[in-house]
């Protein structure tokens, strides 16, 4: 089935998110297009003809970043040109800009978070989780010639290899963009760069109160590790987001990540998950974490804490 | 100023979970229902902003009658009232944007607020889908949002702490993520004045074609999985400290 990926790209360089949807859309069979949406397309499209991309579709417009009004629009028009069966964006927050207002408009199929398609016997059917990633569904879209799909960031291995892709320019037409981008505000900078650290101990919510967390990172220091922590944390503003993991935080990839009282959540996954080796302390046994954990250990973390204080 | 807040009622699995009979959907007696935690700092953010410049704050959802419960929360936090759109039904995201569609229109809204998504679904849709059945500029996952004449300049939380400052015409339709600040808690006093606050009912429009079905669904797969640490606090923490040092050099 005819696939087209929008390729999500910032400051003039391709997102990896755009290659993961590229190896989703080759599992869906093709043929497989890639919609780069820029006011200088050449460069984004040169990086994103990567094998098993048929065509990309070259997309001038007048804004150098991401604006929801103009992806919509422009996405709009290629829809009603091409013949696209499966349109894939990535689970981001540039695509819930425009993503779901596409499929509302156009009474398109639609799910978001998708982990994992299938597009056996013509028609797709997409596997997400419900009810807190608990349980997973596998979904369909009955009555829909056309499927909006949102795929979950690093659930896809990036596609590889050099392509042999044509390169079509679409002409569109833009009228007018209502949420216009300003300026990049790198918020995350800090006085610990904890993406270099080789040892992180990591807090979450389960360490439930903001008096706790210079015993934490007390305990880091006598460790030789560096304090990292997951989103609650920082919603709280007990912690700076310098020190969040997690894919509004920062990606990871520690030899050893400690994770005290952080149940998992599928963003927090996303910044961890491929660390040398993860341990696991929780109180709760159906905790996402212990799924790629390493070690894991359902037991009270701070009881774990007071011990680990003795040997160090 | 007015604001309109769309507000979901989640509901969370325990540790146990069966499924109904046709394997479509987890038997509701293993659901326990709560308000959706975005929806707390988008109906807070409300708040903030009509009590600075005075105005309205309005409180809608989609569902039985049991979703007032969370909307009397919100009551509670301080919102003027509320409007319930009847359904019994179970709605993707995008047929709750148009069980919604109206009753937002005709409260002609300064601005309109989401939550960026519902903890139990995790589809970050309703809001944008909203948006665009409303014809409203919108932008998806606000971290900040200052007025100004005509237009707001918001924050926009991009992924690796990066914030994309964004100039949005309003009124406009913004979707709240948790941390924009610290909602409130409801006084018991609150909490009894929200009883004698009004929640109006209403009936949903046209909900058109759902945008999926769900076909079957099941308990994960488990993975390999961890080795799990036995014993005392005292192993546990033994074991972790073998470990760290096995394996950080």
């Amino acid at each position: 089935m005819s696939v087209l990926v929008v390729a999500e790209h910032l400051r003039g360089e391709v997102r990896p998110v755009t290659l993961e949807l590229v190896t989703a859309a080759k599992e869906l069979g093709g043929p497989v297009a890639v919609a780069v949406i820029a006011k200088e397309p050449g460069s984004i499209a040169d990086s994103v003809n990567v094998e098993g991309v048929d065509e990309i579709l070259a997309v001038a417009v007048d804004q150098e970043e991401f604006e929801n009004d103009v992806y919509e629009q422009a996405l709009e028009q290629l829809l009603w040109e091409r013949d696209v069966d499966v349109l894939l964006l990535g689970f981001t927050v540039n695509s819930m800009g425009y993503g779901p207002a596409l499929a509302a408009k156009l009474g398109l199929g639609f799910a978001s978070d998708v982990f994992a398609l299938n597009g056996e016997g013509g028609s797709v059917v997409a596997t997400r989780a419900f009810y807190g990633s608990k349980v997973q569904a596998e979904v369909e879209f009955p009555g829909h010639d056309r499927v909006l799909l949102l795929l979950r960031p690093t659930a896809w291995p990036p596609a590889e290899g050099s392509g042999s892709a044509s390169t079509t320019d679409v002409s569109v037409s833009i009228s007018g963009s209502r949420a216009r981008h300003e300026e990049f505000v790198d918020v995350a900078t800090g006085d610990v760069d904890i993406t270099t650290a080789d040892f992180l101990l990591s807090i979450g919510r389960g360490i439930g109160d903001k008096e706790n967390v210079p015993q934490f990172e007390e305990l880091a220091g006598k460790m030789g590790a560096t304090l990292s922590v997951s989103r609650p944390l920082v919603d709280q503003g007990w912690m700076p987001s310098s020190r969040q993991v997690g894919q509004s935080g920062k990606t990871v990839k520690p030899k050893v990540y400690l994770a005290l009282g952080i149940s998992g959540a599928v963003q927090h996954l996303a910044g961890m998950k491929t660390s040398g080796t993860i341990i696991a302390v929780n109180s709760d046994p159906e905790a996402a974490i212990f799924n790629v954990a390493h070690y894991g250990a359902v037991a009270d973390l701070f009881e774990v804490a007071e011990e680990l204080e003795k040997l160090y | 100023m007015k604001v309109v807040v769309c507000v979901k009622q989640v509901a969370a699995l325990g540790d146990e979970v069966e499924f109904t009979d046709d394997e479509r959907d987890v038997d509701p007696d293993f659901l326990d229902y709560a308000l959706n935690e975005w929806d707390t700092y988008a109906t807070e953010e409300a708040l903030r902003l009509t009590e600075a410049s005075g105005g309205e704050v309005v409180v809608v959802s989609v569902g039985p009658e049991d979703v007032e419960d969370c909307m009397r929360r919100c009551l509670a936090m301080g919102a003027d009232r509320g409007i319930r759109v009847e359904s019994d039904e179970k709605l993707d995201p995008i047929q709750v944007a148009r069980a919604l569609v109206e009753v937002v229109q005709g409260e002609s809204p300064d601005l309109v607020f989401t939550g960026v998504q519902s903890a139990d679904a995790v589809q970050a849709a309703t809001g944008t889908a909203l948006a665009e059945l409303l014809d409203l500029p919108r932008v998806a996952v606000v971290t900040k949002i200052e007025l100004g004449d005509g237009k707001a300049t918001v924050s926009r939380e991009l992924e690796g702490g990066l914030v994309d400052i964004v100039e949005v015409d309003t009124p406009a339709l913004l979707t709240i993520q948790t941390g924009i600040n610290e909602p409130r808690y409801a006084t018991l006093r609150a909490i009894k004045q929200a009883e004698e606050k009004e929640i109006d009912v209403r009936q949903p429009g046209d909900l058109g074609e759902p945008a999926y079905r769900v076909r079957k669904m099941f308990v994960p797969p488990k993975g390999e999985g961890a080795e799990m640490l036995n014993g005392s606090a005292a192993d546990v923490a033994q074991r972790i400290k073998e470990i760290v040092e096995d394996k950080k050099t």
